[in-house]
């Protein structure tokens, strides 16, 4: 079932004042925020805290010949000095990556990245902390670094893991899917193939807050309090009662509000670590928090790619198959936050929106003397570097045929009977219906009127282009047999108490960075048990008042923790059954909900509404036999599949020809989320993730020189978008639900991010067609594009 | 070092070293964690704060350069406990998300109004243009500024008004 939503002015679809369920609400933690009342982890302020600041190594690989500690210990304000060689008394030198791997909290042997953590001083106040970092003689033995990823594996390259017992190489694993021998016989029967290099360079997400932590750890309870920036509490809790050894139930995770996630707060950071071994060897509260560059040049990072696509094709462009090999630069320690039987996140769906013969992946991953991490930056997995690498090489193979790119994308798109679609990598696809969604943001863009204006602008010489991008997200794992972080399954709990009075609390296992679970939330229990929204509190990012479950990244709150919501309200509203029928004196049976009441079937005047039962439930009358009392239920959802978002987006661009400066004109994005829950968040979702598509495309790249030091570290260095780099943007919709969801919901919160990198170099390689160019990689800078207009295009890396 | 200054309308007096930046002042000092830090450099802005009613970047003025001076932050911008239509302009067009970046933005839109009571998109994009915002995209707090400039366009209208006769609203209160 697809329907297609009309387009009314941005951001009023839906009636403002629904007073139930789902629709357009305004969102309940926003009256905090505006007042500047929100709660985040540096404003956490404890009797007595000392602060902590971190000794980063200033070279990318050297070895630790000695520290030096004495004058930083004898600053007056100094509480505590530690280096690795302390932490290896405690056995906490090393900690476990969510990838299996190990890495360093502090250097013991070894520096292995520029702003690699060496040690740490505790002190009265955060000036003082770094004052006395200055203090601290370190000295370093310094070797050459592996900076070049297509050099990693030479037989020269000096080993850096060699930590790891009988290690000879930087080979960090080789993965791959699909079947080869039956994408070599469609590639040998082809008309036409294609073949590009392509590179999608390391980025970072970059959230306005940094990452940081208060540690406060009681030693007469034996219970540690860790406030943190954490997309995760409770696998965070569970890691860290592995690592330090700490009894589970005596930690308490508590992640308050998040200034931005985007997947950098998933992983556990060594300064995590730190704050806590700093409160425990203080006694005191402790407060880590990093600054600008420690979060750009040692937190994760995303993507670094280095990609071949190849695509085979008849000549009237039908698409027969796609084969890629990917080199994956996964830094100095193997820190990727994917499930674990994932080692290259989803990238498995880089099939895309098509319905092919065959396809083929193979990778190999290494180490490097950079910063671990891989998987973060809204990126689902991965799927960011797939959709990119299939929608480039799509428009590759478009141009190879002389074919507009979006002929020969519906020519090619899975079709909406085919639904479930099994793709050639496994990839079970749960619904879509992917040619309507297109129409809708040609007709949006006005898509045939651009291209007659790109041809008049051609004829002028102006340098105009009209990029598209087409979509297929896979998200929200679980289920748990497939999915799991270091053993713990990607399955959420669910907590609802409806209280006498018929208010409501429901307890999350996942956790906000700015998505407004407060507010999704409580509309999606609110639409099922008929209540308002207003009338739900919603609790979450605190391990000791919630349920267990993964947490928030790879847009899996809505299709994980949604259905979690949307379930264990329907269990309550059948326990409230059971009280009405005893109300009413009728069997359960008889009984008809109607949003909000029962009432018995063909007598609407009958009708107790759940606040009525919530108080009976509570009561001190009669229940029906075997019923307890009050009125809640728990639940953990895992969800049989994950759901499959998708959309279409067209880009236009200017490129100034004496500049090769690349505007933004317009942005058209229609997604395809299926059961919207808040139209308004979801297209505040939407627009922030097309503003990382601007930023990735044109701007932003983490780059290394050859001596391995970041040429990234600050945002004088790293930019980002501001307002004047993006257009107003242009969305609309389209509802295909998917069909396992309890509510039909899919999740959104980084399809954007996914969706929009291809389709705005789509559109500036289509405004340099006229130079011959067929692809320039990431970021489009105006000296990437000037080199690129002289056919001198050259990868960033 | 004793530095005083008027902070959200109140005398403040503190002892504190010379090199104190002001954003640490207003958190760590007087507890008004409102206002954010978010780089050391002078980029993001989530650190905005007016300075005698202009807008600084408080990570890059030290406490002490604002003593005898007037700052302002986000806690207090609401006046009475009404909050400013730029409050309820975010509110009302989703113009935040995480929240972090917001009390800069607002303190920059408030300004701004001030000066221009209509501004064009454009303008408040070229406003806002020293800050950054992760989540939002921007286009949803143009409308945000946009919406308590109407908002404030309305409450002028509504004031050169006469007030209307009684009896053409209803007798009853």
């Amino acid at each position: 079932m697809t329907t297609v939503g009309d387009r009314k002015p941005a951001g009023f679809e839906d009636n403002d004042q629904h007073p139930v369920g789902h629709g357009r609400m305004l969102r309940k933690e926003d009256p905090r925020f505006v007042r500047g009342r929100g709660n985040y982890v540096d404003d956490v302020q404890l009797p007595g805290m000392l602060h902590l600041a971190i000794l980063r190594a200033p070279v990318a690989h050297a070895r630790l010949v000695s520290i030096d500690t004495t004058a930083a210990e004898a600053h007056p304000k100094v509480k505590a000095v530690v280096t690795g060689a302390t932490l290896e008394t405690l056995n906490l030198a090393w900690m476990p990556t969510l990838s299996n791997d190990v890495q360093a909290v502090l250097v013991t042997d070894k520096v292995r990245f520029q702003g690699q953590e060496v040690a740490f001083v505790v002190a009265e106040d955060r000036y003082a902390a770094r004052d006395a970092l200055e203090l601290i003689d370190v000295e370093y033995d310094v070797l050459d670094p592996v900076i070049d990823v297509r050099r990693a594996l030479e037989d020269a390259a000096p080993v850096i893991r060699d930590d790891l017992e009988g290690k000879t190489d930087n080979h960090c694993f080789d993965w791959e899917t699909g079947d080869a021998a039956a994408t070599e016989a469609v590639f040998a029967k082809a008309d036409v193939v294609v073949s590009q290099d392509i590179v999608y360079p390391r980025v970072h997400p970059a959230p306005m807050e940094t990452c940081g932590a208060v540690a406060d750890f009681d030693p007469v309870e034996g219970r540690l309090t860790l406030w943190s920036t954490t997309q995760a509490p409770h696998a965070h809790r569970t890691l860290y009662a592995i690592v330090a050894g700490l009894p589970e139930h005596k930690i308490r995770v508590i992640s308050p509000d998040i200034g931005g996630g985007f997947g950098n707060k998933v992983p556990i950071y060594p300064g995590y670590v730190c704050a806590v071994v700093g409160s425990i060897v203080t006694g005191k509260p402790v407060k880590w928090m990093e600054d600008r560059s420690e979060n750009l040049v040692s937190t994760g990072f995303a993507r670094d790619y280095v990609m071949r696509g190849e695509i085979a094709a008849t000549r009237d462009g039908r698409i027969l198959g796609i084969r890629t090999h990917v080199l994956a630069d996964h830094g100095a320690f193997n820190g990727t936050a994917a499930p674990v039987k994932y080692p290259a996140g989803f990238f498995g769906v880089f099939t895309g929106s098509y319905d092919l013969e065959a396809a083929y992946c193979h990778m190999t991953a290494v180490y490097t003397n950079k910063a671990p991490g891989g998987v973060a930056y809204a990126c689902s997995f991965r799927i960011t570097e797939a959709v990119y690498l299939v929608e480039r090489i799509v428009d590759c193979l478009a141009a190879e045929l002389a074919m507009d790119p979006v002929e020969l994308r519906l020519k090619n798109f899975i079709k909406p009977e085919q639904f479930p679609y099994t793709t050639k990598t496994g990839w079970v696809y749960d619904s879509g219906n992917y040619e309507p969604t297109m129409r809708k943001a040609m007709d949006l863009a006005g898509y045939e009127d651009l291209r007659r204006e790109q041809a008049e602008k051609r004829a002028r010489g102006e340098l105009m282009g009209i990029g598209v991008s087409f979509f297929t997200e896979a998200v929200g794992a679980g289920p748990r047999k497939h999915m799991d972080i270091l053993g713990l399954g990607m399955a959420d709990g669910c907590e609802l108490r409806v209280h006498p009075t018929g208010k409501a609390v429901v307890r999350l296992s996942v956790q906000s960075q700015g998505q407004g679970h407060e507010t999704t939330f409580a509309q999606i229990v609110g639409e099922e048990l008929g209540i308002p929204p207003a009338d739900v509190d919603v609790v979450h990012g605190d391990t000791d008042n919630t349920p267990f479950g993964l947490g928030t990244y790879g847009s899996r709150s809505t299709p994980v923790s949604g259905g979690a919501a949307a379930l264990v309200a329907r269990k309550v509203r059948d326990k409230a059954r059971i009280v009405a029928s005893g109300m009413l004196e009728v069997s359960a049976d008889d009984l008809v909900w109607d949003k909000g009441s029962f009432h018995v079937a063909g007598d609407p005047s009958t009708a107790v509404t759940i606040q009525d039962i919530a108080m009976r439930a509570h009561g001190a009358g009669d229940l029906p036999e075997g019923y307890e009392g009050a009125l809640e239920a728990q639940i953990t959802y895992n969800p049989p599949n994950l759901t499959y978002p998708h959309g279409a987006y067209i880009c236009v661009v200017d490129v100034d020809p004496g500049t090769a400066q690349v505007k933004v004109r317009r942005f058209v994005a229609v997604d395809d989320c299926g059961t919207r829950i808040n139209p308004m968040i979801i297209e505040g979702q939407i627009h922030g993730g097309l503003t990382d598509g601007v930023g990735m495309a044109l701007m932003e790249i983490v780059a290394f020189d050859e001596d391995g030091n970041c040429l990234g570290g600050s945002l004088m260095d790293y930019l980002l978008p501001t307002a004047m780099e993006v257009p107003d943007w242009e969305t609309g919709f389209t509802v295909t639900p998917s069909p396992h969801h309890p509510i039909g919901a899919k999740g959104v919160g980084e399809s954007a991010t996914v969706g929009s990198p291809p389709a705005i170099v789509n559109a500036v390689v289509d405004a340099l067609a006229p130079f011959g160019v067929r692809h320039a990689d990431m970021p489009l800078t105006p000296s990437r594009v000037w080199d690129a207009m002289r056919g001198q295009a050259r990868p960033p890396i | 070092m004793q530095v005083s200054m008027t902070v959200n309308g109140e005398e403040v007096t503190r002892e504190i070293e010379g090199r104190l930046l002001l954003v640490h002042f207003l958190r760590d000092v007087l507890g008004l964690t409102g206002t954010h830090w978010g780089c050391d450099t002078s980029n993001c802005g989530t650190c905005v704060v007016w300075l005698d009613g202009r807008p600084v970047k408080s990570c890059t003025v030290l406490a002490a350069m604002a003593g005898g001076h007037e700052v302002r932050t986000v806690e207090g911008l609401a006046q009475n406990g009404e909050l400013d239509p730029v409050q309820r302009g975010f509110m009302e067009c989703h113009g935040l998300q995480c929240g972090f970046c917001t009390p800069g933005m607002m303190m920059t839109a408030r300004a701004l109004l001030n000066e221009n009571p209509d501004p064009s998109p454009d303008e408040i994009r070229e406003a806002i243009s020293g800050q950054i915002c992760r989540c939002t995209g921007y286009a949803t707090i143009v409308r945000s500024v946009r919406w308590a400039a109407a908002y404030e366009a309305d409450q002028r209208a509504d004031a050169d008004q006469p007030a209307e006769p009684a009896a053409t609203t209803g007798g009853a209160p």
